[in-house]
């Protein structure tokens, strides 16, 4: 299994709030049946023209950035569907950090299933770290999740939140399926109990 | 003294671990052809089996064409997403509403049609608008992939609890204002993050009032709030929807479940983390203006001026907006003229909102260069329709009467908006390109929708009454 314990990259700024999963990626290609492959159209409206050809002016577009690991963003990062195709694609683009001001519940969630790392920070820390952002590949992030800090190139560290359990999952590279199989004979004694108590409960037959 | 959600949560807690983070036990699982085929394939690689096939339910909706199926799918990507979900159902053995049977449809209008949603369960579904299901009382929450994979696999969730928060809207609606009005209002009011972390419970008399199409379009939106899940308490109303339905529990076994229900309303003094107070009365007919659901403003207003925005990275969101959208600061909403109208959805394509279109399109045309779009959202609902004759009186208004499915709201299947096109949808989501590359929507009622339609723009349904 993947994990997640430090990274130092390249961050790409996107300084946009409410970016919402159809326009991480939209609906149109989630008619795949794998994980894998979608990294070509993320951001695809942003990215790209309507004739295919690449919008110079979309940070992803432009060296350094082609080459980010961590993406900068405003609030709300994530909004909308519960897509999972939405961190699929930041992950197959190469993208394993995204740093915003605050995160759509769904979307952070499902980050931590791929192993990407969502880091919130204030608006006044993403904004410092785009603008380190903008000096490019002499700029690189650092992130440190043991010891939950990002470096900014100053040495400065901005110190942030999260869950303990989620921490461990990311740290040890667990799958959390198996982790909750651990607990299998809880999930059994809880279905007896509640079938025993709430026998109303119809099953679901066709 | 505890809210509804505690109680839902707390009944459903198979373990605590150390840190908080809980197992919840999950009643219904909801499955669908978009996100649910690298979960079977998932379970496949690792060997697992599924735990409760009797408490899962599966339907094609996303990318299903809602003209005549009967000779199969054209296009390949979606049948091949389609067949891949038979072949799971099939293998695991899933029960499934297949393309052809009538009670298929949209996942969100099926659960609660069928009696497979009820009061005081959990539901998930690897969709956000799972949200719907949480007007039955039920706490109802969108997951991704990998959490369809484990709800398969283990039947629970890890998860840790959100905080509640009560929007409590009083008083009585106006004429003409309708259940998406209030939801458009409360998005308006709270913003598209407004509900983050929380659940929101929806309460007060203009709620109560609901009928139950009505309370699932409120719930629908919440997560457009930002909000995990949206949740009415059960009550006479939820009580008589759900009696009779086909899932649903029967005879004596209804009564037991009735006497359970009514302990789920939240307790008088239980503590929110937020509350917002809204007053029926202010609450007109709303239409979002820009390109996330809390740009919306009432159709007696105007466009916002970005200049008026303090914030400078607001303001260029404010005027990218603007510029996609092709509006101009102070332009009338009612004077802005239409493409297409789509009536459909999880949040409006139940008999009651087609029979409220229907009631405006009576006896009128839709105008010259419109097209205009009904999507029942199930079979079952589609033969309502036609039985009732609302679909005679939309198709003689110039309406297309279309199959189920999810269609326009997100243009998976061959219906979507081309560039430029603008809409008045009763979708969820009017997000840059969400009905099509470069489509532009506007959100509105299904009577507002009629009533576009009609007019050939934007316009106050109350001119119509």
């Amino acid at each position: 299994m993947p994990s997640f314990t430090k990274l130092t990259a390249i961050a790409a700024p996107l300084p946009l709030a409410n970016v919402d999963t159809d326009k991480i990626i939209p609906a149109r290609f989630l008619k795949t049946i794998a994980r894998s492959g979608l990294g070509k159209n993320l951001f695809d409206t942003l990215r790209f023209n309507p004739d295919g050809s690449e919008n110079p002016d979309f940070v992803l577009n432009r060296e350094p950035y082609r080459h980010a690991q961590i993406l900068l963003a405003h609030e709300n990062f994530g909004c909308g569907s519960s897509r999972e195709h939405a961190p699929w694609s930041l992950l197959d683009f190469g993208i394993t950090c995204v740093i915003a001001t605050s995160f759509a519940d769904i979307f952070y969630n499902n980050c931590f299933k791929n192993f990407i790392l969502p880091v919130t920070l204030s608006r006044e820390q993403v904004d410092a770290l785009m603008g380190d952002a903008a000096n490019g590949a002499n700029a690189r992030l650092s992130i440190d999740l043991e010891r939950q800090v990002v470096v900014r190139p100053s040495g400065e560290e901005f110190a942030f939140e999260i869950d303990p359990f989620r921490k461990h999952l990311l740290l040890n590279g667990l799958d959390d399926i198996g982790q909750t199989l651990q607990h299998a004979t809880a999930i059994d004694a809880f279905e007896k109990k509640r079938e025993a108590q709430q026998s109303w409960i119809p099953k679901v037959v066709v | 003294m505890r809210t509804l959600f505690d109680k839902i949560w707390d009944s459903h807690v198979v373990e605590k671990l150390p840190d908080g983070t809980c197992i919840l036990y999950i009643d219904r699982h909801l499955v669908h052809e978009v996100t649910s085929p690298q979960a079977f394939e998932g379970l496949r690689l690792a060997g697992r089996k599924m735990r409760r096939t009797d408490a899962t339910i599966a339907v094609v909706d996303h990318n299903i064409p809602t003209s005549d199926r009967k000779a199969g799918i054209a296009e390949p990507e979606s049948r091949l997403q389609i067949e891949t979900l038979e072949k799971n159902v099939k293998e695991f053995g899933v029960p499934y509403f297949p393309v052809l049977d009538p009670r298929q449809g949209i996942v969100h209008v099926v659960g609660p049609e069928q009696g497979i949603s009820l009061p005081g369960f959990t539901i998930v579904c690897g969709d956000s608008h799972t949200s719907t299901h949480g007007a039955m009382g039920a706490l109802a929450f969108g997951i991704g992939t990998s959490e369809v994979e484990h709800v398969l696999a283990t039947q629970t969730l890890l998860q840790k609890p959100a905080r509640n928060m009560l929007v409590r809207v009083d008083g009585t609606l106006p004429l003409g204002v309708t259940a998406k009005d209030v939801i458009l209002a409360i998005i308006g009011k709270i913003g598209t993050n407004g509900g983050t972390g929380h659940v929101i419970e929806f309460a007060g008399e203009a709620i109560r009032s609901l009928d139950m199409a009505g309370r699932l379009t409120v719930c629908n939106m919440a997560i457009e709030a930002g909000a995990r899940a949206g949740l009415i308490a059960p009550d006479e109303t939820t009580f008589a929807y759900i009696k009779g339905r086909p899932f649903a529990p029967q005879g004596e076994a209804f009564d037991h479940a009735v006497a359970y229900w009514r302990t789920l309303a939240s307790d008088e003094g239980a503590h929110y983390d937020k509350i917002v107070v809204l007053n029926a009365a202010d609450i007109a007919p709303m239409v979002t203006w820009g390109t996330n659901p809390e740009s919306v403003a009432p159709i007696t207003g105007v466009v916002p001026d970005p200049a008026d925005v303090a914030d400078p990275a607001a303001r260029v969101q404010m005027e990218r907006m603007l510029s996609y959208m092709d509006l101009q600061p102070g332009q009338k909403l009612d004077q802005v003229p239409i493409d297409v109208v789509f009536i459909g959805s999880c949040t409006n394509a139940r008999i009651e909102d087609l029979r409220a279109a229907a009631a405006i399109a009576a006896g009128r045309h839709v105008a010259p260069g419109v097209r205009a779009l009904v999507v029942p959202g199930s079979g079952l609902i589609k033969a309502q329709a036609e039985a009732e004759g609302i679909a005679r009186t939309l198709m003689n208004a110039g309406f297309e009467w279309r199959e189920a499915g999810c269609s326009m709201c997100l243009g998976m299947n061959p219906d979507k908006l081309t560039p430029g096109q603008r809409c008045a949808s009763t979708s969820n989501r009017n997000f840059e390109g969400r009905q099509g590359p470069g489509g532009r929507t506007h959100l509105l009622s299904p009577a507002m929708a009629a009533a576009a339609a009609v007019a050939g723009r934007l316009v106050d349904v109350r001119e119509y009454l």
